[in-house]
């Protein structure tokens, strides 16, 4: 079987993470998260016409009988169209949008209004941040208490690596962050977590076979080992994202994108930020069997 | 031998998998839409249910069945959803008030899995269509109505006692007494000691008036909170019993929020009026014309505001000491609400009007209601609930005799006002008001949309998955494929014996686990596979990859699960879902990708003289 120098590249790879980095914490600073409802709170309607509108059209409509602050947008079929505004939610809105709209005789049903105080964003955000953090905490001690600190570390950094960039990437192309796509973040972290787990389960197994000291050697080899597992697992997941993406309606759409990214960054960072980061912390054979090292040499003066 | 499982670990992974299928079965019948007849003092039984039963097929609704399904409901099964409101609003003409008509989905659960606990998952609110209000406690509120309260009591104390003072002044979380002079202070002061014990007391003169100073502790004040919150679940809970919906849910959401979902519920307006009415009553006496400007308060009538009346600040009992009450009608044809008092309320009203026979005394109707208004702070919208209380009189009567535990009152607008008293006053006022932070109506239709490409989506993903484990590992992709089916059958049937409810991120969880499920036979026969290529002989490679794997698959699997129970404990709504999702899903993969899968290797091939392995 080919053997890939990945480790001979991290260099490249290095440069990669830290500008995809740099672009994701820059667009998420100037350019923000585009926040759904779900935390910003305000207004949705969504509408059925009988027969697809031009949302130009909707737009004027709404604008000359008063409405500030609205977008429009398709949701779906070109005929089910969803209204987003800031105001305040009343009773009647849904049937001022449609009475507004209905006044060229268009024939439209109301399919729901709803409302999201922005009040729950605040909690909701502060809930979710607090979420990540316990979360990664945790993470970090079990990787510490299953490995050594050193592993923590470098998993805990492939994590935010691989968190940042989707975020980066959703303010970047300005997509709806909803509460779907902050569920599919977390699935991300475990989703990332998973792949390196297994990569640093390899490499801690073959560091214990091996008597070399060329930690690259090893972790080539332990990635390579690995390759075709990390491939046939991220294979048949992204099978099933993109099954979710193209089938499984708007609702999930962008649940979808997260973990599809959220993927491919954390089959990525699993081997160029997890396990190459390692090198960089100079990860030695003692941190892992510094008992056992004696009892090895004491062996080999047998033969 | 290698690769041979004891008898017992066979038995166990076929008793699991039985077990499994029975619990996930009930998934496979459909729920009927159906419309449930619920009574509260009418009277329903098979002859009323045949005559709904006439009116529906005169209205051409084809009904599957009709059944009673306690002394006081019935449930009646149609075949075509979009009839179910139709099928309403015909029994809601057909029959009078005393009923409730709700819509419903009715399980259609063979008896035999029914008896063994057998119940399909529930859908949640996003698939298939109902109200969901997020609502806010007012916590200052809380505290307040309780000085209020206290403040009440403490007047009727310190008359007791005949000390005087001269008025009281609620500021904060603080009560100000005031009195006349230091000695009448310290008198109070030993009175209240004595029977407030969760106020801390504070003495304060300026000039020559006098202060007492009752502050709450930090304690007490998230007592009353707490407790506030506890009674409004409570209330909210009767009152949603009284609207006769189905499955309802009624949740404390962290220190101050109430979750209430009403699955079947439409019309999110008269839903909103009983969920959140905060109206109440309260029994006050005329105030004496001598009574001094401090005791008294003045109110305008509610059917005509310009005409006003002085009562006195103390409450005799509030709608609280209702322990049921009923609409009806008095002689003339006016609404009426008949009352009955509870032990403590009777016993009370019985003292206060026994000694104030000829005074007049007053039923004052108190509504508490909150403009929303949003509004730019610093450049950020803030929501403001600007909360005011209208309380107006509804009726004045001279008292002419002692009044027991029974009574009416009078003086209401419309028999539809009469109705909600009844009701309001029956499940119990709120202990604070509340605000709806949050609401939200989902068509069903939405829901069956969202259904139907969900399942699509995991039956292609799914597909997808099994061609790719056939086509990558042959014979033993076979093995993992069967391994994932049970995967799924055990995932279900988890979550129905939990009552998990089935919501659409839980589907994308579903479909998430189906992908990582696969991940554990990817590893051990990635490691067969390894070993093969060393020669090693192929039970031995077998044997070995299954073990080797192992300590990655459970490391891999505890850290995800780690994630998945820190999301459950913190999350809220959905993702709570995906993560409940998630946790059952690692939990079954790992037994269906280590014991399952092994179990089939050991069963097909274990023990045999193998030249090749076809993987």
């Amino acid at each position: 079987m080919r053997q890939f120098d990945f480790m001979g590249k991290r260099r490249i790879a290095f440069i990669v993470s830290i500008v995809l980095t740099i672009v994701s914490v820059g667009a998420l600073v100037l350019l923000n998260l585009n926040l759904g409802l779900d935390f910003t709170g305000g207004t949705v309607v969504e509408l059925h016409y009988a027969t697809a509108p031009s949302l130009d059209d909707v737009r004027a409509l709404l604008a000359s009988h008063g409405f500030e602050n609205f977008q429009v947008q398709t949701f779906g079929a070109a005929n089910e169209v969803l209204v987003r505004l800031q105001q305040t939610f009343n009773n009647d809105v849904g049937n001022q949008v449609v009475a507004a709209l209905n006044a060229k005789g268009a024939s439209i049903d109301l399919v729901r209004a709803e409302f999201v105080g922005a009040q729950v964003g605040g909690q909701l955000r502060d809930q979710s941040g607090l979420g990540m953090l316990v979360a990664m905490a945790g993470v970090a001690i079990y990787v510490a208490f299953r490995f050594q600190y050193k592993f923590a570390l470098c998993a805990l950094i492939s994590l935010v690596h691989d968190v940042v960039i989707v975020l980066g990437l959703f303010a970047l192309f300005q997509w709806e962050f909803d509460l779907t796509v902050l569920a599919g973040i977390m699935a991300v972290i475990g989703y990332s977590l998973n792949d390196t787990i297994i990569v640093y389960d390899r490499i801690r197994e073959n560091i214990r076979l091996s008597r070399s000291d060329d930690m690259a050697q090893i972790f080539n080899e332990a990635i390579n080992q690995t390759l075709s597992r990390t491939l046939a697992t991220s294979g048949t997941t992204l099978l099933v994202l993109f099954a979710l993406f193209f089938l499984g309606g708007d609702m999930i759409h962008n649940f979808s994108i997260s973990l599809i990214l959220g993927i491919v960054a954390g089959t990525f960072s699993s081997v160029y930020v997890a396990a190459a980061l390692l090198l960089v912390f100079k990860l030695e054979r003692q941190d892992l069997i510094p008992a056992k090292k004696e009892n090895v040499e004491g062996e080999e003066e047998l033969p | 031998m290698l690769n041979r499982y004891p008898l017992w670990k066979y038995l166990l992974i076929l008793i699991v998998f039985a077990v499994g299928v029975i619990y996930a079965l009930p998934n496979l019948y459909p729920q009927d839409p159906a419309v449930q007849i619920s009574t509260t003092n009418g009277t329903l039984d098979s002859q009323q249910l045949e005559r709904v039963t006439q009116v529906l097929a005169d209205d051409g609704i084809a009904v599957k069945s009709a059944n009673m399904t306690g002394n006081s409901s019935a449930l009646i099964r149609l075949d075509n959803a979009e009839q179910q409101l139709p099928a309403r609003d015909a029994i809601d003409k057909a029959l009078d008030d005393n009923y409730t008509v709700a819509l419903n989905l009715a399980d259609s659960t063979p008896e035999w899995l029914t008896s063994l606990g057998a119940t399909p998952m529930k859908l949640g609110l996003d698939l298939r269509g109902g109200v969901h209000f997020l609502l806010e406690v007012d916590m200052q509120a809380a505290v307040k109505q309780r000085l209020e309260a206290t403040a009440s009591a403490i007047r009727a104390d310190l008359r007791d006692q005949h000390i005087r003072y001269r008025g009281t002044e609620i500021d904060g979380n603080a009560l100000h007494l005031e009195f006349a002079n230091v000695e009448d202070r310290n008198a109070a002061r030993d009175q209240i000691r004595q029977n407030f014990r969760e106020f801390q007391l504070q003495s304060r003169e300026e000039g020559r008036r006098a202060f007492l100073d009752m502050s709450l502790t930090e304690q007490s004040i998230k007592d009353i909170q707490d407790y506030a919150v506890e009674q409004n679940l409570t209330t909210i809970r009767n009152r949603v019993n009284e609207l006769g919906v189905s499955e309802p849910l009624v949740q404390r959401q962290g220190p101050n929020r109430i979750v209430v979902e009403l699955p079947g519920v439409q019309d999110t307006a008269e839903a909103k009026r009983i969920v959140g009415a905060t109206a109440n009553l309260e029994f006050r006496l005329e105030a004496r014309p001598d009574a001094p400007a401090s005791e008294t308060e003045t109110f305008p009538f509610r059917n005509n505001p310009q005409r006003t009346a002085t009562l006195s600040r103390d409450v005799i009992i509030t709608g609280d000491r209702v322990s049921s009450a009923s609409q009806g009608f008095d002689q003339n044809g006016r609404p009426q609400v008949n009352i009955n008092l509870d032990g403590t309320g009777g016993s009370l009203m019985n003292q206060a009007t026994r000694t104030n026979i000829g005074r007049s005394m007053a039923v004052l109707y108190i509504e508490h209601k909150t403009q929303t208004r949003t509004v730019m702070k610093d450049g950020k919208q803030v929501v403001e609930h600007i909360p005011s209380t209208e309380r107006s009189i509804i009726s004045l009567a001279t008292i002419q005799s002692a009044l027991s535990n029974r009574f009416r009152i009078t003086g209401l607008d419309s028999p539809t006002e009469a109705r909600e008293l009844a009701l309001l006053l029956r499940s119990g006022s709120l202990a604070a008001p509340i605000y709806f932070v949050q609401e939200s109506t989902i068509g069903p239709s939405l829901g069956a949309q969202n259904i139907q490409r969900g399942i699509f989506s995991v039956i292609v993903g799914g597909l997808l998955v099994v061609a790719f484990m056939l086509i990558r590992y042959k014979a033993f992709g076979v093995i993992a494929n069967v391994a994932l089916a049970v995967n799924l059958t055990l995932l279900i049937a988890v979550m129905s014996l939990l009552g998990a409810t089935l919501t659409l991120p839980g589907i994308a969880g579903i479909v998430l686990t189906l992908g990582m499920a696969v991940d554990a036979n990817v590893l051990i026969y990635e490691r067969i596979r390894e070993e093969l290529r060393r020669k090693t002989p192929a039970q031995q490679a077998i044997h070995a990859g299954y073990g080797r794997a192992f300590t990655s698959i459970v490391d891999a699997n505890l850290t995800t699960l780690l994630v998945a129970v820190v999301l459950f404990s913190i999350g809220t709504g959905p993702v709570k879902g995906f993560a409940v999702t998630l946790s059952i899903g690692i939990l079954t993969s790992m037994f269906t990708g280590i014991m399952v899968s092994r179990a089939l290797v050991n069963l097909s091939i274990g023990g045999k003289p193998l030249k090749k392995l076809w993987i």
